[in-house]
């Protein structure tokens, strides 16, 4: 069951809620949409559940043209951010709704559906909370009423928007686990919306990274994390350093600093940003040729991890600098002390002549060349 | 509502207790002087003469036929109206529409025209000298002092009560329950009726009991265009009127002791649903967010 999105666009007056937004999803493949809000990811889910329709574009089923399908017969499952469970029905009536709806041809005896609420129930660890009312429950515990709703009419397609978004952290992380073992059992297409990265990275098979309309990247949460493509993947999703550079005779220059560098080829002389991921800094207390000078300004440890800040002159900006913690007490790295900063690699946008904004299509990532005293040591 | 809102009495600052005590003290003394006292005196009145009196005053045929009217009057407002104002709730919360204002400020219209003004306009339009007049003389139907124009001014007049009730509540609870049920296949009928409708009950119930109140007790529209035909087109309130008139008071009283123990009736049912409806948002209401 290939899902084919091409072109769609809608607009809300003068807001652009989906702008081409073009994706196939694969069967039994679970797709993140990751986005702020106003990115247009839940409009594309409601499109996806026949609540909202495109103003053009297309959207297939195998072929089959779903924008003449309503919500009603397009056999979706959707849970809704606030779980819009009935309020005043009882879980094994939110449960059986969807059943007991049916036109009389195509419904279920009593005793079979009394059978199928049972069983998705105990699907969901809610057995013998049957006769209870949504406002009796938990957050989680409506939660997965409202996954057992959407369960129930065995829909080819689950959709879930924000699925987490109203839980406190510890329930959350719990449900995340338990919704990607249930997605491994059941094998079923889901696609959820949500904002929070952490979530996405850790669930999805392939995450789609919106904004402002327009998918940014397509791609495995890895893929996305290592190699962003645009400027906004490397400011949305984890933490990354922005540097201004300028490109020139193949080499790097950016601050007091000028790198022989792989990767430039091609690329005419000019200015660019650079990103670099905090943990894609190297340091050292010893004063090198290249690399930036900086000071030490902050040092903490969250977890496993240190969190460096450094002041670099030259640059005329901060730097973030993540490192191992045991890495960091066996250095005994403290605040005020002289550093020599060095990126590993960068991803370089040169900017495009006319617009001035960062040029994606001419993304590249450099490596600098360091000789061997001219490499700092650490790590 | 109110009960939700409620903070606890040890979760509230301390303040000296007098000018709580002196407000109470003012605003029940308003309620006793210009609420209970009248209330009180209709009923003292329609008593005075006596038991007998009072009974003679209530099955005198003129009564009895004023009782029947005003209950026919109700019977076909009400259901009308409460058909009308789910509708345009549904239609005012569901839906984006242009023109949606001034649905809204039309359904809020009956409340700012004067009631004589609202009989009047019908009395314009369908009265013999109106501009419907002479079509409906031609075709022998009576609308103006006649039963059905005080259907129609009574409509007229309790047409805002329903769908204001249900609006703000319905604006509130949101579409989501009901965008789900279609997810999941439900038709629009079973939409309304296992979705929307159980989700409102109440607040339609108190909405429907005000629409009844006003419907009963309307004088001012059904006045002008009734025509105060004794046994044929007296309400409840128009016969008071025409006994207090005929210097009949001790009847005046006995008729306006009716209407004053429906509407005590009302503010019984009203108080109990307010009892019972904010217990149901209480206990049912999503807790949360």
């Amino acid at each position: 069951m290939t899902i084919a999105i091409t072109h769609l666009a809608r607009r809300f007056a003068d807001f652009r809620a989906l702008d081409d937004v073009s994706l196939s999803i694969a069967p039994g493949e679970f797709i993140a949409l990751l986005g702020p809000s106003g990115s247009g990811k839940t409009t594309l889910l409601r499109i996806l559940a026949g609540l909202d329709f495109p103003d053009s574009g297309e959207l297939t089923q195998d072929g089959r043209d779903l924008l003449r399908v309503g919500a009603r017969d397009r056999g979706v499952g959707l849970v809704f951010q606030h779980y819009a469970l009935f309020r005043h029905m009882t879980v094994f009536e939110n449960v059986a709704f969807g059943l007991r709806v049916r036109p009389r041809a195509r419904r279920p005896s009593k005793a079979e559906i009394a059978d199928r609420v049972d069983k998705l129930l105990k699907r969901v660890q809610l057995e013998g909370m049957a006769g209870r009312y949504p406002s009796q429950l938990s957050g989680g515990q409506r939660q997965r009423v409202a996954l057992a709703r959407a369960l129930a009419t065995e829909p080819d397609l689950l959709l879930l928007d924000e699925p987490f978004g109203a839980l406190d952290a510890q329930v959350r992380v719990t449900l995340r686990r338990w919704l990607r073992h249930l997605h491994e059992e059941m094998n079923l297409t889901t696609v959820f919306v949500t904002h929070d990265q952490e979530e996405a990275l850790e669930l999805a098979d392939r995450v789609v990274v919106m904004s402002q309309g327009r998918i940014e990247q397509v791609g495995t949460p890895d893929e996305i994390y290592q190699q962003p493509a645009t400027p906004f993947v490397f400011e949305f999703i984890g933490k990354s350093n922005k540097l201004p550079v300028r490109i020139q005779n193949g080499r790097l220059h950016a601050g007091d600093q000028r790198f022989d560098a792989d990767g430039l080829d091609g690329i005419a002389d000019g200015s660019g940003v650079a990103y670099v991921r905090p943990e894609h800094l190297a340091l050292t207390p010893t004063p090198l040729e290249s690399g930036w000078r900086a000071t030490l300004r902050h040092i903490y440890l969250s977890g496993s991890v240190a969190h460096v800040e450094l002041d670099v002159p030259a640059l005329g900006q901060t730097l973030e600098v993540e490192l191992g913690g045991e890495e960091s007490q066996r250095r005994s790295l403290q605040s005020g002390m002289s550093i020599t900063v060095q990126p590993r690699h960068l991803t370089v946008f040169p900017l495009a002549g006319n617009s001035g904004e960062p040029d994606i299509t001419r993304r590249r990532v450099v490596h600098p060349r360091y000789g061997q005293a001219a490499l700092a040591r650490w790590r | 509502m109110e009960a939700v809102l409620k903070i606890p009495a040890h979760a509230r600052p301390r303040r000296s207790r007098l000018v709580p005590g002196l407000l109470i003290a003012a605003a029940l003394g308003f309620l006793l002087l210009f609420l209970v006292l009248p209330l009180a005196a209709v009923f003292v009145e329609a008593l005075r003469k006596g038991l007998g009196t009072y009974v003679a005053a209530v099955v005198h045929p003129e009564a009895i036929a004023a009782i029947k009217l005003t209950l026919l009057v109700a019977a076909i407002a009400v259901p009308l109206n409460t058909v009308f104002g789910v509708a345009a709730a549904w239609a005012m919360t569901r839906f984006d529409f242009r023109g949606k204002a001034l649905l809204g400020a039309l359904i809020d219209l009956p409340f700012s025209v004067s009631p004589v003004v609202s009989g009047l306009i019908y009395v314009l339009l369908f009265g013999a000298q109106g501009w419907f007049g002479p079509w409906l003389q031609a075709h022998d139907i009576k609308l103006i002092f006649a039963v059905p124009g005080l259907v129609l001014a009574t409509v007229f007049v309790t047409l805002p009560f329903v769908a204001r009730e249900l609006i703000p509540l319905m604006q509130s609870q949101g579409s989501d329950e009901e965008e789900a049920a279609r997810v999941l296949g439900a038709s629009g009928w079973q939409i309304f009726f296992r979705v929307t409708l159980p989700n409102i009950r109440w607040a339609l119930l108190y909405g429907v009991l005000l629409c009844n109140a006003r419907a009963m007790g309307e004088f001012g529209a059904v006045s002008v265009v009734s025509g105060h035909i004794r046994g044929l087109t007296n309400t409840l309130p128009l016969h008071v009127e025409i006994l207090y008139n005929d210097y009949n008071y001790a009847g005046a009283f006995a008729v306006a002791s009716l209407l004053a123990f429906l509407a005590l009736l009302t503010l019984g049912l009203k108080t109990f649903l307010e009892w019972r409806y904010g217990a149901e948002l209480a206990a049912r209401a999503p807790r949360g967010h």
